[in-house]
């Protein structure tokens, strides 16, 4: 024992400790994220229990376990409880009981010990709706106009059926208000900006006005018949509701308009499982957030992460490059070169929300702020390019990971043979000539190395965002099919934005939790598979130049 | 280089162009590269040219001055001004109005205020300045209300036109203050919205106090008004200012040379005398006295030039006492005038001597003093945005300037050092920029922020330094190769995990966890180091054909499950410890038994959600310069006989420490700057204290929540980028020293 510990052993066991324990960290995390993420999409069983209240009255529970964990019963009992036994610890339960429209919670602890026991009854169920989330309860009828259709067995199908009918009146519904009714209003606010911007050059003249006028005649009569279109769908929609026994026995009409989906998640066999899963999974990556985005998909946010992280790659890809083959190949070994290095670590080291208070000042308000006085004179005070935006983003991230490019193509230059340069130059050629045909070529993988690492760092920087251009709920995406499709100056939705938002600001965080956890998982799953590819991208290329020097 | 200039001549054609696309291609690049400092040095200098206004001095400039508007054959009682500076009022003591432009003193018309026949003014008072509402005291007793108004017009070519006038708004017959006639020699008014307040005294000595409220009746539509009078006693000696507060529940007399007496007179009908307190020093005498924007505090002005602030403090049995809060650098004279801004918590000195001087409360700071015109100051006013200044001096002339006072508010005192705010009840360190009303007192002590990012970074490298050290040593000297192909790009992907998901799951999922196993949680710290000691003795002991069979180097996969084994343990235990010691509940027990405050989102948190962060960061330069230490030092430290342990210890640690230093403080310039897992693994709470059950708020974190509300070109929005300049020099600093040293060890090991 004493010869083991003479010996230095324990020393470089605590050593490996350290790093077990940091491994474990790493795993543990990635562990978590898709533990927690990815059952979100699978439908969860509903349980059906009896509770004992704090008056000692019994009451039925119907929802989804969500949640176990122990907990002091000191803290029960300070909350009220009164829990049999002297036991310190007991389990509780995070049930989720949905018909936040009736009961006004959707979310509650209960302690285990004052929990019957749980059945899972088939006949439960399970409505998801467009608003006030899921609801729960056992079908009664299905009725049309107020007057009951079907009921007992025959209602689970009928309902269905009809509730296929509303979904398609619905998506009718969702694309008009959507398609139709965003054309009018841009043409509206057209015509707005260029009756202003003649007002402002003094040419309004009297034919001018005239002709605006007209057009927005013509446009404000379109904008009446799209809308006595939607009013008859309206009235369509809500023909049908279904009536349901909910936990405390009261029976509640469900409107079919505000219902997107029903099942009986207790009866689905596991092929239905797995289909039901597939297609949450698709939903949540193509649809808009809806109930203050507690629920439905992300598609704004991934479209908003993937179109800020293209803009920023074309921004950083040519200046880092440039800068690097400068520090390469150009600059000298003096003192400058040295200054030029300590100064691109230094942008690395940098907080990333210093970059952001940086946009904000420097690109939204003086940048922006000139562009509009300049260009854009006419919608002002609104501002246009002087707010933040989708442009600024990019522009604040391409500076904030400048420094990642540059130090792997530098590396990614650093690695290419002396000789190589030499014969090229020997052949005649001249140092750009041998630079872009030789050099640069040899070097790409280098720089797609840096290009994914500045698009890993990009797609989860979130600090900077929340000055230069990231909003919680955008209204359209920064590109439509609107003149001229790409809005440079809107403001747009973001993954990790959406993270902290969602997770921090909700009003119902509960209900948010999952699919917090499923956008984490997403961003996580981005950023290790664009790791892991560049860390093979530079073991390759480190190999492949290890068998060129031997050359 | 002449030689190859004369070739040039005879290249032609295609070469030209090549040889043209070469050189072009060249400053291309050195352009781009020279950009790359110009974009660091922009984003430094642009921080800092935001900052910088806070810190300039004041400036008074562009004087000018004209005879008095209305002639000095009257005195001047009272100087106001409209807010866009475009015209000024003159109140004289014969009843008389005048208006004036006051760039230039062209009068804008006089207004005489309408007095009965056969009586004459007597005194004068002025309410809140910027409710414009004063009043006039009459020789019968009787007293008239007045309100200057300005109403902005545009003209056909969309030029501002602004006319003044006067209003009387509780009507132009003289109200009744004293039913015996006697003459009002002192008053003093608050109006504001229904409610009207007025203290005189009369010429036999008497304080009279009227409350006036008008109330709508939503039948008739007309106004009723109901009035309160009550007599003041218990004010000796000679009255020398009385003072409304602008809520009009409180009542300041200046009396005696020395003393203020306050008065709580909510209820106008039963005035309490409260306390009679001296507020000079002794053989000084009180000349001046006046209420700051706000209505809390007091500045008393003395005879030697000595100038302090008052306010009412609340004590342990809420009751208010007038309490000396601060003095200000003296003047050199008489202090004859004291005007308060119109909505800040500045306010302008004159003395007899003829010195001007500009203060600001809060910042405890002089801002500007100079002499203005010849002999004694006779009244003064500062313009509604105190972007003005209009002196009155005794050679009769009216002295107008520009003021350039934005940022008073700022001083070294008022960002770092305790400062007694208004309505505290002693000085403290607070950071609280929103203003919820006009007179808000904004708090901007970096103090606490400073510390909270010290603290956040402190926690988070205490578990940071040791965990990356020990992973990189291990890394960098012991660990096999193969090993080494999977465990680097996780620790790299360690490195790549967003903040703002490692923040999520620090706020939503570990905080509460930890505030259910606090227990568990902190005994895993001890536990798991202990378990992996234990199971390294254990390897030990086990028959060496199957300890042979795992080759060195992969004993950091081997412990892996005894670490999860470990927390689990720890984990299980820490209930059945907390119920046996801690009564069940740990972060109860620390707040009731030990007298700790324990908050959900706290330091420990923080520690280990932003020690995930940064342990990478360390971990890779660290091990860098580690595995970089050359071969031949450590085989020849080998072959000498020295143990793998004596060679680490000996040779790899002393070469590679200074890049080691340099991992740990880029590592600790991260941790500074770290943005979103502060955000959202604390409360963001700027309070001043290093528990590490309780939360706290980086200067990061605050500029992130608060950069996008602050209104562009205020102090606060302007504090928010020295927040960012603060953390710029700081990483700036650390980054670049860290990258000297490491570069020095480059050289070193080239050189070996």
């Amino acid at each position: 024992m004493k010869e083991w510990i003479k010996s230095g052993t324990p020393w470089i066991w605590s050593t490996a400790g350290g790093l077990a324990v940091a491994l474990v960290m790493v795993f543990g995390v990635l562990w978590m994220t898709a533990a927690r993420g990815l059952p979100y999409f699978w439908p969860s069983q509903v349980v059906e229990t009896a509770f004992i209240e704090k008056d000692g009255s019994k009451i039925r529970l119907i929802g989804e376990i969500r949640e176990r964990e122990e907990v002091a019963v000191r803290r029960l009992v300070e909350s009220g409880f009164t829990i049999p036994g002297n036991e310190k610890f007991t389990t509780r339960y995070l049930l989720k009981s949905g018909n936040r429209d009736v009961a006004g919670f959707d979310f509650k602890w209960y302690p285990a010990p004052l929990l019957s026991k749980f059945t899972y009854p088939d006949n439960v169920l399970t409505v998801e709706r467009r608003e006030w989330g899921n609801f729960y309860g056992h079908l009664k009828s299905v009725k049309e106009n107020g007057v009951v259709v079907a009921n007992g067995d025959f209602a689970l199908p009928e309902l269905q059926k009809r509730v296929e009918r509303a979904r398609k009146l619905f998506d009718e519904i969702f694309r008009i208000e959507k398609q139709e009714i965003g054309d009018v209003n841009f043409e509206l606010e057209k015509l707005r900006l260029k009756e202003r911007k003649l007002q402002l050059a003094g040419k309004l003249d009297e034919a001018a006005n005239q002709s605006i006028q007209n057009q927005r005649l013509e446009t404000n009569g379109r904008f009446a018949e799209i809308q006595s279109r939607l009013d008859k769908l309206r009235a369509e929609i809500g023909r049908d509701t279904l009536s349901a026994e909910v936990m405390d026995g009261k029976v509640v009409d469900v409107p079919l308009s505000k219902v997107s989906e029903v099942y009986r998640a207790n009866s689905l066999n596991i092929g239905d499982k797995i289909g039901f899963y597939f297609r949450k999974l698709y939903a949540f990556g193509t649809e808009d957030p809806r109930e203050a985005n507690t629920e439905g998909g992300i598609f704004p946010a991934i479209f908003g992460t993937v179109m800020l992280v293209i803009m920023m790659s074309i921004l950083v890809m040519p200046l880092g490059v440039i800068a690097a083959v400068y520090m390469r190949e150009y600059a000298g070994h003096g003192m400058f070169i040295r200054v030029i290095r300590i100064a691109v670590n230094n942008l690395a080291g940098v907080p990333s929300i210093v970059y952001g208070v940086f946009g904000l000042g420097f690109f939204v308000y003086s940048l922006g702020g000139t562009i509009d006085q300049l260009f854009f004179s006419e919608a002002l005070p609104a501002p246009t390019f002087g707010s933040p935006g989708i442009l600024w983003s990019s522009l604040t991230l391409a500076i904030l990971t400048l420094p990642v490019v540059i130090v792997s193509t530098e590396e990614g230059l650093a690695r290419v043979p002396r000789s190589l340069r030499e014969g090229s130059l020997a052949l005649g050629a001249t140092k750009a000539e041998t630079l872009w045909r030789t050099v640069l070529p040899m070097a790409s993988p280098a720089m797609m190395t840096g290009l994914i690492l500045a698009i890993a760092r990009a797609a989860g920087e979130t600090a900077p965002l929340m000055l230069v251009g990231v909003v919680k709920l955008a209204p359209s995406l920064p590109l439509d099919g609107h003149f001229p499709y790409f809005h440079l100056e809107r403001q747009f939705m973001h993954l990790g934005f959406h993270i902290y938002d969602v997770g921090f600001q909700s009003p119902n965080i509960e209900a948010a939790r999952p699919l917090v956890y499923a956008t984490a998982f997403l961003l996580v799953l981005v950023i290790v598979v664009l790791n892991l590819a560049a860390v093979s991208l530079r073991n390759k290329l480190r190999e492949n130049y290890r068998v060129l020097e031997g050359i | 280089m002449d030689e190859t200039k004369s070739n040039l001549h005879t290249i032609t054609g295609a070469m030209r162009g090549r040889l043209l696309i070469d050189s072009l291609v060249k400053y291309v690049m050195t352009f781009g590269g020279i950009s790359v400092i110009v974009a660091i040095s922009l984003i430094f200098f642009y921080l800092a040219s935001v900052s910088y206004p806070l810190f300039k001095p004041v400036e008074v400039s562009d004087w000018t001055s004209y005879k008095m508007p209305g002639g000095i054959s009257a005195n001047t009682v009272h100087i106001s001004s409209e807010e866009q500076r475009e015209i000024g009022a003159r109140f004289t003591d014969n009843g008389v109005v005048h208006f004036f432009n006051m760039h230039n003193g062209k009068p804008f018309g006089e207004i005489n205020i309408k007095i009965p026949d056969g009586v004459a003014v007597t005194s004068f008072g002025a309410g809140d300045p910027s409710d414009y509402t004063a009043i006039y005291g009459l020789s019968d007793g009787r007293a008239v209300v007045v309100k200057q108004t300005y109403t902005v017009t545009f003209d056909a070519a969309n030029k501002r036109v602004i006319q003044p006038a006067i209003e009387y708004p509780l009507g132009e017959t003289p109200l009744v203050l004293d039913k015996t006639g006697s003459a009002i020699q002192k008053i003093a008014i608050q109006g504001k919205g229904d409610a009207t307040t007025m203290v005189a005294l009369t010429k036999d000595g008497r304080l009279l106090l009227k409350g006036l409220t008008s109330t709508k009746n939503l039948l008739t539509d007309e106004n009723q008004v109901e009035s309160v009078s009550s007599t003041l006693t218990g004010v000796s000696g000679d009255i020398q200012d009385i003072i409304i507060e602008v809520k009009q529940r409180e009542l300041y007399i200046g009396h005696g040379g020395q003393f203020v007496t306050h008065f709580d007179i909510s209820d106008k009908s039963q005035p309490r005398l409260v306390q009679k307190q001296k507020v000079v020093a002794d053989g000084e005498k009180l000349t001046a006295l006046n209420i700051l924007s706000g209505g809390f505090s007091l500045i008393v002005g003395t005879d030697k030039g000595n100038l302090g602030q008052w306010f009412l403090v609340r004590d342990a049995n809420n009751n208010y006492t007038l309490t000396h809060i601060r003095d200000f650098k003296p003047m050199k004279g008489k202090v004859t005038t004291l005007v308060p801004e119109y909505f800040r918590k500045g306010f302008v000195v004159a003395d007899n001597q003829g010195s001007v001087g500009l203060y600001y409360a809060t910042s405890q700071k002089l801002l500007w003093q100079d002499l203005v015109g010849k002999g004694e100051i006779k009244a003064a006013e500062i313009t509604p945005r105190a972007n003005g200044l209009a002196i009155q001096s005794a050679d009769g002339k009216l002295y107008v300037a520009n003021v350039h006072n934005e940022f008073p508010e700022v001083s070294f005192s008022s960002l770092w050092q305790k400062v007694w705010y208004e309505s505290y009840d002693k000085p403290e360190f607070i950071w609280q920029s929103a203003a919820s009303t006009n007179d808000f007192e904004p708090k901007f002590s970096l103090s606490p922020l400073t510390l909270g990012t010290l603290k956040a970074a402190f926690y988070a490298m205490l578990l940071a330094t040791p965990l990356a050290l020990l992973s990189a040593i291990y890394g960098g000297y012991f660990m096999s190769p193969k090993m080494r192909g999977w465990a680097k790009p996780s620790i790299e992907i360690m490195e790549a995990l967003p903040t703002v998901i490692l923040g999520f799951l620090a706020g939503l999922w570990l905080a509460p966890l930890v505030e259910n196993n606090l227990a568990g949680i902190l005994l895993s710290f001890v536990l798991v180091p202990a378990i992996i000691m234990l199971a390294a003795l254990f390897w030990h002991y086990l028959p060496e054909n199957l300890t042979n069979r795992v080759r060195p180097g992969w004993e950091a996969a081997l412990l892996m499950p005894v670490v999860i084994f470990g927390i689990w343990m720890a984990y299980d235990l820490g209930h059945p410890i907390e119920a046996y010691l801690f009564g069940g509940d740990m972060p109860h027990w620390l707040t009731t038994e030990m007298g700790i405050r324990y908050e959900q989102r706290n330091s420990l948190v923080v520690g280990i959600a932003m020690g995930f962060a940064v342990t990478p960061t360390i971990f890779s330069i660290a091990e860098d310069a580690i595995f970089s230490v050359p071969k031949h030092l450590t085989t020849g430290s080998l072959a000498l006989g020295a143990t793998p342990w004596q060679t680490l210890k000996n040779v790899v640690l002393l070469t590679a420490s200074p890049g080691i230093f340099s991992g740990v403080m880029i590592g600790m310039g991260r941790a500074v700057g770290e943005t979103m897992i502060v955000l959202m693994a604390t409360g963001n709470t700027a309070v001043m204290d290093l528990s590490i059950f309780t939360g706290f708020r980086t200067l990061a974190a605050n500029v992130g929540v608060e950069m996008p509300e602050a209104a562009v070109g205020t102090t606060h929005f302007r504090l928010l980028f020295v927040c960012a300049l603060v953390l710029f020099a700081f990483t700036f600093i650390v980054n670049t020293l860290a990258e000297l040293i490491r570069e020095r060890l480059r050289t070193k090991y080239k050189s070996i």
